[in-house]
């Protein structure tokens, strides 16, 4: 790969970091996975002039889980540390799910979970899974720490609200009162292909009623869509076959799907409306057998 | 005692790839491997339109970037007369533009700098004006009245038309349509496609002005032929020419042309007396270097009500991109199309072919495939399924009432070709067998009940490989022949070298065990060279699966050469006369005395130290080989598949493969070659196709976009042999690198519209993207052509 010309940083703590990015002025690029970027300055669509690159930045590579049920995933945690934790699948099934269809292996080994959300790919996996629990990103700046959530973080198609000299130093999953139960489908064209579509659904329940629900869908929209009317929909009673059906007509509506080579906006939409009951009735069926 | 061949490593024997240990080592030399002191390096600036005129370049940015040595425009090659090159089917092709870009990725302008960064730099520093011409992106358009033309450049081109081209017995086939029961039509579209080697093509020229020798490094499947066009192209002489084909990361046809690149990087080396290193990136290569396939069909079957197929009736439009560039025998203009249908009985069949230009890059090369096999034996066997439809005969029943029975050959086809030898019958009821047909068909029908829909199809075929026999085969006149040449030293170890050139088939591994066959000399002890022009000796090259069938023959030959020599050498070292010695693997003995022998090696030894009166000294010789036919290998592939009716998504259950081609030099090499061709079938029927926009933008130019299967998707394969050995081919063998490419794809797109017949639909154009399938079951039509590329405007 030939780039541009670019200057190489490595700043060894976070704050030499946001040190960095303030002098570049808004022309430097954080390299964390580097999955994204790297493609994207071999193609020269992307030429920045300097590259922090943080992955010398020590105690930025952890997930854990707090003791009040708070899901914390550092800025170097890798797509395949989450895919092997053991942690993960006990707490939290709608990121168990999704981690092992994140793009392929070699993506994997290297690509990080905050860096996907902060890239902002309407087909990014993990900003669906996040808008459906309700995630939340903590940035650093000069001035501090502040923290977003995913919803109002993204702002459109590779967009996000960190302004050039703040880090996303870490992704929050708050914690749950009732029982979680999740789940992520995706229809790819072939592994590690951008999805045709996705759906990640998080739901808490209290006994077999739903207290809370969220749904994000990947690759139907200009940005990660939230299908909160067909969230909305399940909460306060059981997951009937009705409430399920109901539930993935209102996603389908909700997303908003172009055509393109991986498919016309109908068939996306299709996509989405049998992604959707699939995961719900597979959870009403984990939920009874447990039961 | 004769040698046990296997321990030698001789045929038959599964041995492990010798070139591997260098490869899995890291330590291929592959041309971007190759430094030399002082080399520069060539970037292409490429077109990002389809077709426009061009209005001017301004290079002065790129020549003021320190570090650029040298930068090249159309203009600049024509002063030399360069602008222009011969393809190998008798057209020309830009090499810089000059009057007009004809697609998108095509080569505007080069710069040569001091590392791969600043000749980048260069070429993103060069203006371009463009004025943009309307493009023309398929057949349809090309064809329609008042089309742009594209070739306004050729004096005589009055129409986008490349060929009008015609074989077979119009007459016979429109007596015997006429007399059918039942006509099976099906238009079909074989999309086109991209052979994508994972190294891409590349070349480093070094001219040296003190000895006028031309020196180069390239990605060629074919170096003599580059030898012989450099010299009739570049007017230089060509014993001053040396081509080096290193190690190759893959060809399939891919690296059979003659590239731009090349042209470029040879020129620039020149001018500046500088080694000049081109090596193509990923994008560059999927835009702009030979693609495979593009070919509609209008086909129709004159059928019997029961079975029978009477005649065949095809017309094809291909689309060859802005140039044709085709590598092919120069007598068939849509290369071996017409060999469909040979592994049937038919009596009667005709063949029109249009070829047309296109603003897309240059298409037609054989990618994997003996030059247009692939979709001759795709569109046969569809066809077939369709006709079996059509009459509701069983798809299996069909095909036995029309294969050609083993007591039947030779058999000559209704389109003239010769097939020689075959067990079709046993090939299809193995593989009837393996895949548990009859059970399927009854879980095909439990399913049904339940709303599942599965599916299972079958493809049979033989196909021609091993071009040529001189007669017939030749590319811009040079016959296709091969050669062999093999030196035995003194301590009886061997060099062999051939005018193939390996890309991945193990040609340094089976060519030994031949000789290992043939003189008894362990594999081990014989060292394979090829791809170098100064020491090789004159071939033709690895493609249309005839290293085998051709170059491996020659490698037969010359060892009984050079055992006829060692005979003599034998009959002296035993004191008896040639006629007394007999032969067993690896040894010479007295007929009257068997244990009385001498081994080859101790031939060897005496041919250097102590050889009859009257022998030449040595131990070495060549052969050129003109095989007498094509090789016929033949192959039933049969898949199952489950279609899900709420995406389109479909499952392959199982495949099975049953291969005849003929004896298996190294069955473990056979097997890889079948696994990998299925999986580009499996890829071609599932996923993999190169789209163009209205606009001619090529979507598909890089991995994300041009879908490559990996080992996720990829279903397992069950193999399955029969042998029939060739009749004319000095070891028996039948060319196989291609067969499941070739015919792999109809068995998966055959399983698939099995699973939705009952829809009525009865073709889905590949790729079976599951979006397709799904509309095809709602909508209940056939979905055809090539896959759009959606828009919502």
């Amino acid at each position: 790969m030939y780039p541009s010309r670019f200057n190489y940083e490595s700043p060894k703590t976070i704050e030499e970091a946001i040190a960095l990015l303030t002098k570049g002025n808004g022309e430097a690029k954080i390299l964390a996975g580097g999955m994204s970027l790297i493609p994207m300055m071999k193609l020269r669509f992307a030429s920045p002039e300097m590259l922090v690159d943080i992955n010398n930045i020590p105690n930025l590579n952890y997930h854990r889980v707090d003791a009040d049920g708070t899901f914390h995933i550092g800025a170097l945690c890798r797509h395949s540390d989450l895919e092997k934790s053991s942690i993960l699948a006990q707490h939290q099934p709608t990121l168990a799910a999704t981690a092992p269809l994140v793009a392929d292996p070699i993506v994997r080994n290297r690509g990080t979970f905050v860096g996907s959300v902060c890239h902002a790919d309407p087909q990014g996996d993990w900003a669906s899974a996040m808008i459906a629990l309700d995630g939340m990103i903590v940035a650093q700046g000069p001035k501090g720490r502040r923290t977003i959530a995913v919803r109002d973080f993204v702002t459109g198609p590779f967009q996000n609200v960190l302004a050039s000299n703040e880090i996303a130093i870490e992704a929050i999953i708050p914690a749950t009162t009732g029982t979680r139960f999740g789940g992520y489908l995706k229809l790819e064209r072939r592994i590690g292909d951008f999805a045709t579509a996705g759906v990640a659904v998080a739901l808490e329940l209290s006994g077999s009623s739903v207290i809370r629900a969220g749904i994000g869908l990947t690759g139907v929209g200009s940005s990660t869509v939230n299908a909160t009317d067909a969230a909305q929909s399940l909460v306060g009673s059981p997951l009937t076959s009705e409430a399920i059906e109901r539930a993935a007509d209102l996603a389908a509506q909700a997303a908003q799907p172009r055509s393109d080579h991986r498919g016309s906006a109908a068939y996306k939409k299709q996509v989405v409306r049998t992604f959707v009951a699939r995961i719900l009735t597979e959870i009403n069926s984990t939920k009874t057998k447990a039961a | 005692m004769s040698l046990d061949e296997i321990k030698i490593g001789g045929m038959g024997a599964s041995r492990r790839r010798v070139e591997d240990n260098r490869f899995i080592r890291g330590k291929g030399n592959y041309v971007d491997d190759v430094v030399l002191p002082g080399m520069l390096h060539m970037e292409i600036l490429r077109s990002p339109l389809a077709h426009a005129r061009i209005k001017s370049i301004d290079v002065s940015a790129a020549w003021a970037i320190p570090g650029v040595r040298l930068v090249l425009t159309g203009e600049m090659m024509a002063a030399r007369n360069l602008a222009w090159m011969p393809t190998l089917s008798y057209d020309t092709q830009a090499v810089l533009a000059t009057d007009k870009v004809r697609f998108q990725g095509q080569e505007v302008a080069c710069v040569i700098a001091d590392d791969p960064y600043i000749a980048k730099d260069g070429c993103e520093a060069i203006v371009v004006e463009y004025e943009p011409l309307k493009p023309i992106v398929n057949p349809m358009q090309a064809l329609a009245p008042g089309a742009p033309l594209i070739r306004d450049d050729k004096e005589n081109q009055k129409d986008n038309v490349v060929f009008d081209w015609q074989v077979g017995d119009k007459a016979a086939t429109d007596k015997a349509f006429a007399s059918a029961d039942k006509v099976s039509k099906l238009e079909l579209h074989y999309p086109r496609s991209h052979p994508s080697p994972i190294e891409t093509c590349g070349s480093i020229a070094d001219f040296d002005r003190s000895t006028s020798k031309l020196t180069v490094y390239m990605t060629t499947q074919a170096p003599h032929i580059i030898r012989a066009a450099v010299a009739l192209v570049a007017e230089l002489p060509e014993h001053m020419i040396r081509i080096i084909s290193p190690d190759l990361g893959g060809g399939f046809g891919n690296k059979v042309p003659v590239y731009p690149g090349y042209v470029m990087s040879i020129l620039a080396s020149i001018l500046l007396e500088k080694p000049v290193k081109w090596i193509e990136d990923k994008t560059g290569n999927l835009i702009s270097t030979g693609f495979g396939r593009d070919v509609y069909l209008k086909g129709e079957l004159a059928l019997r009500k029961d079975g029978k197929i009477l005649a065949v009736r095809m017309h094809t439009d291909s689309d060859h991109g802005a140039f044709f560039s085709d590598a092919q025998p120069s007598k068939f203009k849509i290369g071996l199309m017409h060999s469909a249908f040979a592994c049937y009985d038919i009596p009667a069949a005709h063949l029109t072919a249009r070829g047309v230009y296109t603003n897309k890059a240059p298409g037609g090369v054989a990618y994997r495939c003996s030059f247009r096999v692939t979709e001759a034996m795709f569109f046969q066997e569809r066809m077939v399924q369709a006709a079996a439809d059509d009459l509701g005969i069983d798809q299996a029943e069909f095909r036995r009432v029309n294969l050609v029975h083993d007591d039947d050959f030779p058999h000559r086809t209704a389109f003239g070709f010769l097939t020689d030898s075959g067990q079709y019958a046993k090939c299809l009821d193995i593989g009837l067998e393996a895949i548990g047909y009859k059970d399927f068909l009854k879980q095909k029908e439990e399913a049904k009940k339940r709303g599942r829909l599965l599916g299972i199809g079958i493809s049979t075929m033989t196909e021609p490989l091993g071009a040529g026999n001189s007669r017939e085969y030749d590319i811009l006149g040079i016959k296709m022949f091969d050669s062999a040449e093999l030196r035995v030293h003194m301590t009886g170890k061997a060099i062999l070298r051939t005018g193939a050139k390996s890309q991945g088939q193990g040609h340094e591994t089976t060519w030994a065990q031949i000789v290992a066959h043939e003189l008894g000399i362990p594999a081990d002890d014989i060292v394979v060279e090829e791809g170098d022009t100064d020491t090789a000796p004159f071939g033709m090259g690895t493609y249309a699966s005839r290293s085998t069938p051709v170059a491996g023959a020659a490698v037969a030959m010359v060892s009984r050469k050079i055992r006829a020599k060692a005979r003599k050498i034998a009959a002296h070292l035993l004191e008896v006369s040639e006629e007394d010695v007999e032969w067993e693997l690896g040894r010479f003995y007295v007929r009257s005395a068997p244990t009385r022998g001498v081994t080859i090696q101790d031939c060897a030894f005496a041919a250097y130290t102590n050889m009859p009166d009257g022998l030449e000294p040595g131990l070495e010789n060549v052969s050129y080989y003109d095989p007498p036919n094509l090789t016929w290998p033949f192959a039933c592939y049969i898949a199952t598949v489950e279609v899900d009716p709420q995406t389109g998504v479909w499952d392959v259950l199982k495949v099975v493969a049953v291969d005849d081609c003929g004896v298996r030099i190294n069955p473990m090499i056979v097997e890889g070659q079948i696994m990998g061709g299925l999986t580009e079938a499996y890829a071609m029927a599932s996923m993999q196709f190169i789209t163009f926009d209205s606009e001619g933008n090529c979507v598909g130019s890089n991995y994300m976009d041009y879908l490559l299967p990996t080992a996720w998707e990829t279903p397992g394969f069950e193999l399955h042999e029969v042998v029939t050995p060739c009749p004319h081919h000095p070891i028996g063998a039948k060319g196989i690198g291609e067969c499941a490419t070739v015919g792999g794809p109809a068995a998966f797109v055959n399983a698939v519209m099995d699973a939705v017949k009952d829809t009525g639909v009865r073709n889905i154009d590949m790729p079976l993207l599951p979006d397709r399938v799904y509309e095809a079951l709602t909508t209940k039509k056939d979905i055809s052509g090539f896959p759009p590329v959606k828009t919502d405007a």
